[in-house]
């Protein structure tokens, strides 16, 4: 391992630990994480927008002759009227510009993605009548599903109904709908929790695998001293913060 | 002993007959092999190229009948490669990969100038297909098609339910927009999540700290984003009334500058355009968990009494939601993206669940135009979930026109 890169693992391994810290509570670590992770996502956000958006998008555009680019790139700058008061205005036409070109793409999209795919996932055969003496007659164990499917999207969507109080079989209906979402959420959240805490699992192999090769390295006690460096900081603040929560214990007492 | 060696000699000839037999059985594999590796296979025949219809242009449909070789004959071929070419002799190039068992295949290129493989559109395109054998040194191609040109279509008639479904809907909402402005009494059921924001402003201003609202990570363009503004346009106005403070922090830029806008004419509807303070809507950053450190930092130091969140939100919800547990704040959550919404369910004290973030806006506003809309939404329900019956049904006695009227292939 160079110094080089040394250096910014360790870096990534400390600010590692600072975010963890947070776990305890809110503290100077995590503030300067904090600080830091945003300040470097703003800029670095900036110059993405400047080398991937406005260079290829815009400047290469209009300096090839494409010359009606100046036209999105005009309501960009209009954009800019909202820093002052007095034609701040200005900004509202491409903003209302972009909300209604975007609202008026949402529709069709929308209705193809959340309604029609999901009315077709819906209507699913179960039982082939036309071949009732047949052994395709009714799958049993696939067949219960597919019903339980139909009936579950159809109960969900009652649940959805704003026009009517949930009442009498509206309420049967409706609440069954919601025992369906909420055995989806359930599912999807245990899911999502597995996901994460293999994350977590791969961040922890990460740092041991880092320290293992640290150490193991010629420089082995310098790495030292920047863990002990690491690990001691940590450490006066825990003590720091033991002392303060018993002596605001006996304070109280 | 007569008998064993009488044994041991059957034995042997049976081995010596059966390796000869094999070797025999080889060598006209072999010969066979041989054949068809030196023999031209036959080639795909009727081979037929049309604009890819329905599409955006820059795609050609090709389609063939397979080789007399391929799964008969000499069985030497194994697959199908397709060539094109700008001229008859001109040079051909590939256009596809090993095809098997297919007889058709869309030659489609990219659409823009300067992008690779890109496939200009009213230019004379010839094609051929190649049946291949395993030596790639024999194969056989088929007679070159063309001159066929590749463009764009103005309607996809792939795609006309949608545009059935959406004409149905926007009749419905312009009749309900019609009948709200005439005055009819719309219903709309209680929304207990909605409810809770008024109660949970009370409790901001009561305990003299502000209300943490937050957009999410969608565009201005995203439809929970849009419903989001209508509720913020209504807690902002609240506030303005009650004198609370409002932290509005964005993730995205026309977010803000929109968020900025509903907040401020919140402000003067409430006649209190002197309180309105631009630093109230602000941008952190355009990193997703940057973002999220940003807004949990200020959750903990600003220590807001409740924390709205309401549009599109993906992995960093739960760490938002965790955090505003954590400062003690009331939350009130909404969003459609479904992902998420168990993450709010669990930590939040109120959630609104996917459509009801969009009714929620109809709900706070009762304006005739978001009513109406809100009512268009609930037949349109209804008409489907009758089509969704009718269609299952009838899909059990072998007609499958409903099902298929919601299939949209492309």
């Amino acid at each position: 391992m160079t110094w080089e890169t040394f250096l910014w693992t360790t870096l990534g391994a400390f600010l590692t630990l600072c975010t963890f810290s947070f776990l305890y509570k809110d503290n100077p670590f995590y503030k300067f994480a904090e600080h830091l992770v945003v300040g470097v996502s703003a800029g670095y956000f900036a110059l993405v927008l400047y080398h991937q958006i406005l260079i290829p998008n815009v400047f290469d555009k209009i300096f090839d002759g494409e010359w009606w680019y100046i036209i999105p790139a005009l309501l960009g700058i209009m954009m800019w009227t909202r820093f002052s008061r007095k034609y701040s205005w200005i900004s509202r036409w491409p903003i209302a510009l972009y909300m209604g070109i975007a609202s008026g793409m949402a529709v069709p999209r929308e209705m193809h993605a959340r309604v029609i795919e999901q009315m077709h996932s819906a209507m699913i055969n179960i039982i082939d009548m036309n071949n009732i003496m047949g052994n395709s007659f009714f799958d049993t164990a696939s067949g219960i599903a597919k019903l339980i499917v139909f009936i579950g999207t159809l109960s969900a969507l009652f649940y959805f109904f704003f026009s009517k109080e949930h009442k009498g079989f509206f309420k049967g209906i409706s609440q069954f709908g919601i025992w369906i979402l909420m055995i989806g959420f359930g599912a999807s959240f245990g899911y999502t929790v597995m996901g994460r805490i293999s994350l977590f699992v791969q961040r922890i192999q990460v740092m041991r695998d880092w320290t293992v090769v640290a150490w193991a390295d010629e420089a082995s006690g310098a790495f030292a001293v920047f863990w002990i460096i690491t690990f001691g900081v940590f450490a006066i603040w825990a003590v720091f913060e033991i002392r303060k929560y018993l002596r605001s214990k006996r304070s109280t007492a | 002993m007569r008998l064993k060696l009488l044994f041991l000699s059957c034995l042997l000839l049976i081995f010596i007959c059966t390796s000869a037999f094999t070797q025999d059985e080889a060598v006209v594999a072999d010969s066979l092999e041989t054949t068809a590796e030196t023999i031209s296979p036959a080639p795909a025949t009727s081979l037929t190229a049309i604009d890819k219809p329905d599409d955006h242009g820059h795609g050609i449909d090709l389609s063939w009948e397979l080789s007399a070789d391929d799964g008969g004959g000499l069985m030497s071929v194994m697959g199908y490669m397709i060539y094109r070419a700008t001229s008859p002799d001109g040079s051909y190039e590939a256009r596809s990969g090993l095809l098997l068992n297919v007889t058709a295949y869309s030659d489609v290129g990219a659409m823009n100038e300067g992008e690779n493989d890109y496939m200009p559109d009213y230019t004379d395109y010839y094609y051929k297909v190649r049946a291949l054998t395993t030596d790639s040194a024999v194969f056989a191609d088929s007679e070159i098609l063309g001159p066929v040109q590749s463009f764009g279509q103005w309607f996809n008639w792939k795609r006309l339910s949608v545009l059935l479904l959406v004409a149905g809907f926007l009749f419905l909402t312009v009749y309900f927009i019609q009948k709200a402005k005439g005055g009819a009494k719309l219903f709309v059921r209680r929304l207990a999540g909605i409810e809770a924001v008024d109660e949970a402003i009370g409790r901001a201003t009561e305990m003299g700290k502000p209300i943490l609202y937050v957009l999410g990570l969608g565009t201005a363009a995203d439809i929970a984003t849009i419903a989001s503004y209508t509720i913020l346009s209504r807690v902002a106005k609240k506030v303005a009334e009650y004198q609370t403070g409002l932290i509005v922090p964005c993730y995205d830029p026309i977010v803000m500058a929109i968020a900025q806008e509903t907040v401020k004419t919140s402000y003067m509807n409430a006649g209190r355009a002197d309180a309105y303070n631009e630093d109230m809507v602000y941008f952190v950053t355009n990193q997703q968990f940057a973002y999220v450190a940003g807004v949990n930092g200020v959750m903990l130091r600003d220590r807001p009494a409740t924390n709205i969140y309401m549009g599109k939100f993906y992995a960093e919800s739960l760490i938002l939601a965790e955090t505003g547990v954590a400062a003690g704040s009331i939350q009130i959550a909404g969003t459609d993206e479904i992902s998420q919404i168990p993450f709010f369910v669990v930590a939040c004290d109120y959630t609104l669940i996917g459509e009801e973030l969009y009714a929620a806006s109809a709900y706070l506003g009762k304006e005739p135009l978001l009513l109406g809309s809100l009512k268009a939404q609930d037949y349109a329900k209804a008409c489907l979930i009758f089509l969704a019956i009718i269609g299952f049904i009838t899909l059990m006695f072998g007609y499958h026109g409903i099902v298929d009227f919601f299939h949209v292939a492309g």
